[in-house]
């Protein structure tokens, strides 16, 4: 389904602890109905191509919203200010990142022509917290692009992430899409083979796909880490598991 | 890769941001993506004030040998003599 009209704009959405944050919500204004997708930003920020990426899928059809997971670190500032505010304090902690993703599902379930149904995708440091989301909150579909710090030992556990994500599989509540760099070493592929091997123990449902000649944050379109090859492939099979998932 | 790798060191000294020049608190080292730098990953540092303006920011981003050559520099010109004379531990 692709839609030639959408809206996008930033918006404020209620986390579930209560706080009002930042929030950009882009949707298709021609679509009577449709699935919905939460959008977690890298650890550079919410930022533009963060946005970009919500329209690509408004212009699919979605209604999609990225909560701004660094706003309470620097309310109003530019993207870059905030990521450096939040990594200084740091970083995001699980706990609010999961009321803040979790107030953005809300969200997007009372919108207007919304079907129900909720994906959640996230790339980089968002890739983890994506796993970390479709562990704990009541999602319907989750893509994990590039997530490292998924798999951790226990000296890499911080009080803001007090708890290795790879131990939460067994909580895992939708099926999940991961698109992986062959390159990349963070997640590295004997990362993403623990987790399969966490996925297949527990008998979740999910599907990974590693790209030759790519590593981490090939989707990212201005970066030098680009790889065409890879993100054309890889944004198919987004497409193909949300409307599998987010559209039956 | 993305790291979350991070030191913050407290510092003493000043920066020249945006708005002008600002007291500096901290310094934020870490390896990760940057925001502009046109390579995959950067050595980056946040000079950062004290204060909540988030903007009161320094920042540098270099890639590893770069970074390498800074750091070499400034703790060789910091163990110069004429340095030393000055009483610079």
């Amino acid at each position: 389904m692709s839609s030639d009209r959408l809206e996008a704009g930033t918006i404020t959405i209620t986390s579930d602890n209560g706080d009002e944050i930042e929030a950009y919500h882009a949707y298709p204004t021609d679509a009577e109905s449709h699935g919905s997708v939460v959008v977690i930003h890298h650890m550079p920020g919410y930022d533009w191509s963060t946005k970009e990426i919500a329209r690509r899928f408004a212009s699919r059809g979605y209604g999609a919203v990225v909560p701004n997971l660094f706003h309470r670190y620097a309310p109003g500032a530019s993207s870059g200010d905030a990521a450096a505010a939040a990594r200084a304090a740091g970083g995001v902690p699980d706990a609010q990142c999961l009321e803040d993703v979790g107030g953005a599902v809300k969200f997007l379930r009372a919108q207007p022509g919304a079907k129900g149904k909720v994906g959640v995708i996230g790339y980089c440091s968002g890739g983890r917290q994506t796993y970390l989301s479709a562990c704990n909150l009541d999602v319907d579909a989750a893509v994990v692009c590039y997530g490292g710090g998924v798999v951790v030992t226990p000296e890499q556990l911080t009080p803001e992430r007090p708890v290795a994500v790879i131990d939460m599989t067994k909580d895992l509540r939708c099926p999940m899409l991961g698109l992986f760099g062959a390159e990349d070493a963070n997640p590295s592929p004997e990362h993403t083979a623990r987790m399969e091997e966490e996925l297949k123990a527990h008998g979740k449902t999910y599907e990974f796909h590693t790209y030759d000649n790519a590593g981490h944050a090939f989707f990212w379109v201005e970066r030098p880490s680009y790889r065409e090859e890879a993100s054309r492939e890889g944004w198919q099979r987004i497409w193909d598991f949300y409307r599998t998932y987010l559209e039956g | 890769m993305c790291t979350y790798l991070t030191t913050t060191e407290r510092v003493e000294g000043t920066g020249l941001g945006a708005k002008g020049w600002f007291p500096i608190a901290h310094a934020v080292v870490y390896f990760d993506h940057p925001q502009e730098a046109p390579v995959e990953h950067a050595l980056c540092i946040d000079f950062r004030a004290d204060g909540t303006d988030p903007s009161e920011r320094v920042s540098v981003e270099l890639d590893a040998r770069s970074a390498r050559t800074l750091a070499e520099s400034i703790l060789s010109t910091l163990a110069h003599e004429e340095v030393r004379a000055l009483g610079v531990e």
